[in-house]
């Protein structure tokens, strides 16, 4: 049975973590421009002072027995109406350490990259600002200990994103960009505001030790629409099926937001909140399965999506829906997936993170253009990029013994224990992403060089590639360190349960064939793309142009969900006018009218005032009097 | 004091009633600083006056009330039971001081006319004549006008904690006599002040007849002036006759007078234009908060038991005073008259914690008081910033395009507004929400549905002016901000700060009314 213990010791400072991001957004956001000059180092020493509490944090932790790994922290009493109450107060617990380990350290790391990638950006202060913001939030999504508190963290991430996203207002593809994200956002937040309340509805409480002890009582029907609603909240943060098509959009952001918001943390909010949730989960067939179904849909998409497009960054978001898709189908098999779903979000924050500061870094040379087809034969000028790139690229291919391998191995397995349908379906995304990811590397950083002409590709400065090489090395070891030396499995086990079946088939013959698909998606695209790439794309087959237009997804949403709007926003303007404002128009018009006339009693006469006093004190009889009459 | 007339009728042997001078301090001090003030203008020289009169105000103000809240726990009758020392009464008395402070400093500015302050030269000097002039030029100020607002504070003060017909009516004089002085006394459109003041006070010698008229009815049915005895009687002779009804509703009159409810709100329009603004924002604060604290004694001490019978009488007026309030605003042009007829709207409003008749009623009503009464000294604060060559720009025309001249000015008069339209995470939020609950709660209904339509077309009349500052252009000869002394900054910034605090963390005084109870009998 697992303790909670009240926060003392290491613990007492639990709000610390929170506390210094938030203050350095407060101090970068607040102090205007006089912190032009230093803000970027406060903001920067914000999270890496978080990272290094999180450590001792982390040591703390491992110092206890791991019944007694849930520590609680109250701050304050937030709300209490009747019997509804939600207070303030973190919880640390085997689950929420991983991620505040995640976010501080990749956060640390991203910070220091964007010293050196927003250098000439007037605006860095803002951006250090929204960014620690960003991390605050985030934080305050992991460490809170009630679904109210959690839905502060959500909308403060969803708010920070949106800042992030439409950094650059001045274009605007990327205020388009942030409003899109900012309302299909909205839509999951539905899901989230009404799962909420149908929780406190069911259990009485928003709080996730007592729910999750009463997980049990509850009607299986009210459980599926309960998971089903958190899943919807889950699609809009993680870009799943169908609330995906803002993921590609958001990367008119800064690289550096990219690879922390839209790659590392916030799209994995979906996978944290699913997981959180297990309890719930586990007590509705119906909804887990939909889980693992929206999971398969979406690791199908973006692994499509990223196979087709040619802007790096957007094959890479392609590739994160995708790998974001693999966490969820982890997610709903249950305490099967739970911990896998949560190796891989590990192992995927450290490698994604350097794909994209990779990218950013290839971009920082090469004048911001992102079209691969202008690329090619980088290595020779960005050495360190190349090799911290190909670092990334094995492990996110899962070879071995790239950190991917072990966390999607592991996912793949799983899926096989549960169904080989969904087995064989993780496999042949593997494959994809084995060509997705050769064809990024070849276009890149081999071949002939295909720049245009004012191009001179160079390496970034150190403030950058050192990031970078840490990533790369996290990359390589991430995997290992976490299997064999964290023993995440019963590291998570006390939070998430955990469970293995026994395989018809050999855990090694698995293996295997996994990766033999890998490297023939590999080898297709070596084929298909060293020797020559066309600068202008070619026309390419139907489901090449499909998915070069992210799968229609704009046309979709705009069939199925924009135009009836248009269409009964239009109607309800129609129906405003003509009915709606004939009545509010016409009460006016009355109400203007009567205060016109009413206003003509004011005479201005003592004596009819003195008069108008005498009628109210005869009606004022008369009433008292008349009630008196029956 | 009227407790010895009072103790003398009920007994046949005179005996002296015993006075805890110590539980009525906060009163003791108010008038005694008015008697001094009047002593200093008969003897201290003339430059002398203004520092002296100020620091006998602010002085005595709050020292009453620190011995408010020193009081704290007090629940006695003192006084023979004329006067009731209860959780209401306390906290209503500290309302009443801290608006009264808010409300001297408004009096005291002297910056924002560059002839003086806001009051005539001389009020005794004919308007338009040699000898106004010559006055003005010289530079004289009235500084009379301290002694009387400290009389009229302490009529407020004993206005909530009256516990005997007699005292009631002797509050209610010492409170309003020095007012009907205050309103005729503005230094820029003297006539239109003079004629408020005598309307005034004609309207109210009318209306204290009606009063003391329902007092000598109410004597006649009880035998007594003390509310406790009269409820007794009420409450031992359950077959009621014409006595009792027609002199609740009698006295009823006299007190509706004070809070300006329809039908008897016609003088409010009137005087809250004609008076000098400073006295405008303090007297339709702090009467209002004293006067319906005078209303909720009565009407839940001596009456509890009749409710049945004044309820319906209660409705009748509430609706109209909402809705003419609400109404006849809606064409309003000048500004002070606006928040004048708004004013009377929102005395609509706080009697629906009066026909509660149950605690949260109670609550409701205090709460919506205090709320109201500071946000409506700051806006009449604000009126006194904006300005033209002949003094205040009053007609809504001028605030055109305000908030592209002075944002900030713009804003806070904007704060203002959207309290009092009850807009949440402002106090007038906070207020509405809870005299309309504690009315669902004794099973008013209708009457709170007609109260939100009545808010509706009062919000219309705020939303106006704001779309009018904010989105307007301004008029080709913008009226000017000044730029006030400390005094009405810092009473703009109390306003600003209780609207806003109330409105997002109404809990501590809601708590603070929740231990102050209810009245004692």
């Amino acid at each position: 049975m697992e303790v909670t213990t009240a926060a003392g010791g290491a613990f007492a400072y639990l709000w610390l973590l929170i506390g210094f991001p938030l203050a350095g957004a407060a101090i970068l956001l607040f102090g205007g421009k006089r912190t032009n000059r230093w803000g970027h180092y406060v903001g920067t020493l914000a999270v890496v002072a978080s990272a290094a509490y999180a450590v001792i944090l982390l040591l703390a932790l491992m110092g206890r027995s791991p019944e007694e790994r849930t520590v609680v922290q109250h701050i304050a009493d937030w709300i209490f109406i009747n019997k509804f109450s939600a207070s303030i107060a973190l919880q640390l617990d085997q689950l929420s350490m991983v991620f505040v380990l995640l976010i501080t350290i990749v956060g640390s790391l991203i910070h220091v990259y964007s010293i050196g990638y927003m250098k000439d950006d007037p605006d860095r202060r803002r951006f250090f600002g929204f960014l620690n913001l960003f991390v605050a939030a985030m934080l305050l999504l992991v460490l809170a200990d009630n679904y109210l508190l959690l839905y502060a963290g959500w909308e403060g991430v969803g708010l920070a994103s949106f800042l992030l996203i439409g950094f650059w207002q001045h274009k605007n593809s990327a205020a388009a960009a942030a409003k899109k994200a900012f309302v299909m956002n909205r839509i999951g937040d539905v899901g989230m505001s009404l799962g909420i309340m149908l929780i406190f509805v069911t259990f009485g409480s928003v709080t996730f030790s007592t729910v999750f002890d009463q997980a049990g009582e509850a009607s299986d029907t009210t459980m599926t629409w309960i998971g089903l609603l958190l899943l919807l909240a889950a699609c809009g943060k993680s870009a799943q099926f169908p609330l995906q098509a803002w993921l590609l959009d958001a990367m008119e952001g800064p690289t550096p937001v990219s690879a922390l918001i839209h790659a590392a943390t916030m799209v994995t909010a979906g996978v944290y909140l699913i997981v959180r949730s297990g309890p719930i989960f586990d007590q509705t067939i119906v909804a887990s399965t939909v889980v693992v179904i929206i999971g398969t849909i979406t690791m199908f998409l973006g692994a499509f999506i990223g196979s087709a497009k040619d802007e790096i960054k957007k094959a890479l978001a392609g590739s994160t829906m995708s790998q974001i898709g693999y966490m969820i189908l982890a997610a709903g098999l249950g305490p099967v997936g739970y911990v896998f779903a949560i190796f891989h979000l590990l192992t995927h924050g450290v490698f994604k993170a350097n794909l994209f500061l990779g990218a950013g870094s290839v971009m920082h040379g090469m004048k911001n253009r992102e079209n691969m087809r202008r690329y090619g034969a980088l290595r020779a000028a960005m050495i360190v990029t190349w090799l911290s790139f190909m670092a990334a690229t094995f492990a996110i291919m899962g070879i071995p013994p790239f950190s991917g391998f072990w966390s999607k191995d592991d996912i793949i397995h799983a899926a096989f224990e549960h169904n080989i349908i969904i087995g064989i379906c993780a496999i042949l995304a593997a494959g994809f992403t084995g060509f997705y990811m050769t064809r990024m590397l070849v276009m890149t950083f081999f071949g002939k060089a295909r720049w245009e002409d004012d191009q001179h590709p160079h390496e970034s400065p150190p403030v950058m590639t050192i990031p970078l090489i840490i990533l790369g090395i996290g990359s390589i070891f991430t995997g290992i360190g976490l299997l064999f030396w964290g023993n995440i499995e019963t590291w998570l086990e006390p939070v998430t349960g955990f469970e293995t079946r026994e395989l018809a088939i050999p855990a090694i013959v698995l293996e295997g064939i996994t990766l033999l698909v890998v490297l023939v998606g590999a080898a297709v695209a070596i084929a298909m793309y060293r020797r020559s790439v066309a600068v202008e794309a070619p026309k390419g087959n139907v489901l090449v142009r499909a998915a070069r237009n992210s799968m229609y997804d704009d046309a979709i949403n705009d069939t199925i969900a924009v135009r009836p709007t248009y269409w009964l926003s239009r109607s309800l303007v129609w129906a405003d006018r003509s009915v709606i404002d004939g009545i509010v128009g016409g009460s006016a018009a009355f109400v203007g009218g009567l205060s016109g006339r009413m206003r003509r009693l004011q005479s201005g006469f003592a004596r009819s005032y003195a008069l108008a006093m005498l009628g109210g004190a005869i009606l004022v009889v008369v009433v008292m009097l008349l009630v008196r009459l029956p | 004091m009227s407790g010895v007339l009072s103790a003398s009728v009920v007994a046949d042997t005179f005996t002296l009633p015993t006075i805890d001078y110590g539980a009525l301090a906060p009163v003791l001090i108010v008038a005694a600083a008015a008697v001094i003030g009047v002593l200093v203008e008969a003897f201290a020289p003339r430059g002398a006056r203004r520092p002296l009169q100020l620091v006998l105000v602010f002085g005595s103000l709050i020292a009453a009330f620190v011995a408010v809240v020193m009081h704290a726990g007090i629940r006695q009758l003192d006084g023979g039971g004329a006067v009731a020392i209860d959780g209401p009464g306390l906290v209503l008395q500290g309302a009443v001081l801290l608006i009264s402070i808010v409300g001297a400093m408004l009096m005291a500015e002297r910056m924002v006319d560059p002839a003086g302050d806001a009051f005539a030269a001389r009020a005794s000097t004919l308007p338009g004549s040699e000898d106004e002039r010559q006055f003005s030029s010289r530079g004289f100020l009235q500084t009379e006008i301290w002694p009387l607002m400290l009389f009229a504070v302490t009529g407020m003060l004993l206005f909530p904690i009256a516990n005997d017909l007699l005292l009631l009516f002797v509050a209610l004089e010492v409170m309003s006599l020095p007012l009907y002085l205050l309103v005729g006394m503005a230094r820029r459109r003297r006539l239109l002040s003079q004629e408020a003041a005598l309307k005034y006070f004609i309207l109210g010698s009318f209306s204290s007849a009606f009063f003391l008229f329902g007092s000598a009815l109410l004597y006649g049915y009880s035998g007594s002036i003390k509310f406790g005895k009269i409820a007794e009687a009420i409450a031992g002779n359950p077959g009621q006759n014409m006595l009792i009804l027609v002199g609740v509703g009698m006295v009823a009159v006299g007190l509706l007078f004070k809070i300006g409810a329809a039908p008897f709100h016609q003088w409010t329009p009137d005087v809250y234009q004609g008076a000098p603004t400073p006295v405008t924002a303090f007297m339709a604060a702090a009467v209002k908060v004293a006067a319906f604290g005078a209303i909720l004694r009565v009407f839940y001490v001596i009456f509890g038991g009749l409710r049945w019978d004044w309820q319906p009488m209660l409705w009748v007026i509430a609706i109209l005073t909402m809705l003419i309030g609400a109404i006849v605003a809606v064409t309003q042009t000048d500004v002070k008259r606006m928040l004048a007829y708004s004013s009377i709207a929102q005395a609509g409003f706080i009697l629906l914690g009066v026909i509660a008749a149950n605690p949260a009623g109670l609550r409701g009503a205090i709460f919506y008081l205090v709320a109201y009464a500071f946000t409506t000294l700051g806006t009449f604060a604000v009126v006194t910033l904006v300005r033209d060559s002949t003094g205040e720009a009053t007609h809504l025309s001028k605030w055109a395009g305000l908030a592209k001249t002075s944002p900030l000015t713009a804003t806070v008069f904007a704060i203002f507004l959207l309290s009092l339209a009850g807009i949440p995470l402002t106090s007038g939020f906070i207020g509405k929400f809870a005299v309309f609950t504690a009315a669902i709660e004794a099973g008013a209904m209708p009457l709170v549905i007609v109260a939100l339509f009545a808010s509706l077309i009062a919000a219309f009349v705020y939303g106006r002016v704001i779309v009018l500052m904010f989105f307007a252009d301004p008029p080709a000869d913008p009226p000017a901000v000044v730029v006030p002394s400390a005094f009405t900054t810092l009473a703009i910034a109390i306003s600003v700060a209780v609207t806003v605090v109330l409105g997002i963390i109404p809990q501590p005084f809601l708590t603070l009314l929740e231990q102050a109870g209810v009245f004692i009998r």
